[in-house]
């Protein structure tokens, strides 16, 4: 399967020429790069997400929809499983709602999968739903980002991604950790630390970010609500 | 007009579409992804947008027309307006749309026609702006000037 063709980045060639996104046809993954593979049905969060990821040195490719996303992992029934030596994917980023299949069940066949069920897959999502982000942190989420989507939010997640490039998926999905050692804002209006996300109350115009946390030397992934600014 | 004089043109009125509201900080983390190697990454991402929600709102028009309306239809369009409008800041489209979604859930088909027009409303706004400041920073660049960064005092 020639992964790394136009037709897998669901942008035309006339589309994405025409919007100077750059390179089409990527070079042969440098190993040290990192390969984020985004899902969304939306054209322009598609390249939003896409420059976003870009713009912090990882590769990218964009796929409109879950069904897409695990024909290019080369999980998709249809197919004889294939070994994919050179398919390296260090992150999966997907929108939660896309008609055909969610980004929920996106990620339940991912982890579900024997060969990608290591890689982190991050859940963006417009609609602050509690029972939502529980429900992906539940099944493996490793982030959820309320869209939209920001620098700073990319920012962290390839953070994390440098220090640890897959992710030990060892079951313990609420493990509490230390908040990044910043600065907190002002306007921080949740009652309790961002550690346990089973007592916060929010509601959705509430949440405000607690920290740039780029740089947070955190040893396990972070499961925690993300939070976003509010609007300046 | 000299230079100087456009430069501070534009920056009073990209101002001015923030104080009204028809912009938010959204905007500018989009305005943060320009660059040389990106120089026309604005003005692209909202072409798009402005492609993808014409063709939204003609969809919306021939839903609501119908003799019996189908929320499972309009409902979907209008969280992707309402999605695509808060990504590239078009904070009234984005606030339009959720008052939209909140009668689509009633079923109100009334409300819903009048929630459609203030949405067009909305949208065409923003769209009008948009152009008008994207025609600014061509005159700028034409005449061999740099686009000010956007600095916003509040």
């Amino acid at each position: 399967m020639a992964a790394r063709d136009g037709g897998v980045s669901c942008l035309r060639r006339s589309e994405m020429i025409g919007i100077g996104i750059g390179e089409l046809e990527s070079p042969p993954l440098d190993s040290d790069q990192v390969h984020v593979l985004a899902v969304d049905d939306s054209l322009v969060d598609r390249i939003v997400i896409e420059r976003l990821l870009r713009i912090t040195s990882c590769k990218v490719t964009a796929v409109d929809s879950g069904w897409r996303a695990l024909e290019f992992l080369g999980l998709d029934e249809d197919k004889a499983a294939v070994e994919f030596d050179r398919l390296k994917v260090d992150l999966i980023i997907t929108d939660y709602c896309m008609p055909g299949m969610t980004g929920y069940e996106l990620l339940k066949k991912i982890k579900e999968s024997t060969s990608f069920k290591e890689v982190p897959v991050v859940i963006m999502s417009s609609e602050n739903v509690l029972t939502r982000i529980d429900r992906c942190l539940e099944e493996g989420a490793e982030d959820f980002l309320l869209k939209p989507v920001k620098l700073a939010d990319v920012k962290r997640l390839r953070s994390y991604l440098t220090r640890d490039v897959k992710v030990s998926g060892d079951g313990n999905k609420r493990k509490p950790s230390t908040p990044p050692p910043s600065p907190s804002p002002p306007q921080l209006s949740c009652t309790t630390s961002m550690e346990s996300s089973d007592s916060i109350v929010v509601d959705d115009d509430s949440l405000t970010l607690s920290s740039e946390s780029s740089t947070s030397p955190m040893d396990s992934p972070m499961r925690r609500l993300e939070m976003k600014s509010l609007p300046v | 007009m000299d230079l100087v004089q456009m430069q501070k043109s534009l920056q009073d009125y990209t101002k001015s579409l923030f104080l009204e509201g028809i912009l938010d900080s959204q905007f500018l983390q989009l305005q943060q992804l320009q660059d040389e190697s990106n120089p026309d990454f604005v003005s692209q991402v909202v072409t798009l947008f402005f492609q993808d929600s014409d063709r939204i709102l003609n969809d919306l028009s021939l839903s609501l027309g119908q003799q019996v309306v189908d929320f499972k239809k309009v409902d979907p369009h209008v969280h992707q307006l309402k999605g695509s409008s808060s990504s590239i800041g078009a904070q009234r489209v984005k606030n339009a749309c959720v008052v939209f979604r909140n009668f689509c859930e009633q079923q109100n088909v009334e409300a819903c026609h009048r929630c459609l027009q203030q949405v067009k409303q909305e949208y065409y706004l923003v769209k009008n702006r948009l152009e008008t400041l994207f025609k600014l920073e061509q005159q700028i660049v034409a005449s061999g000037g740099m686009i000010p960064a956007v600095e916003l005092g509040f």
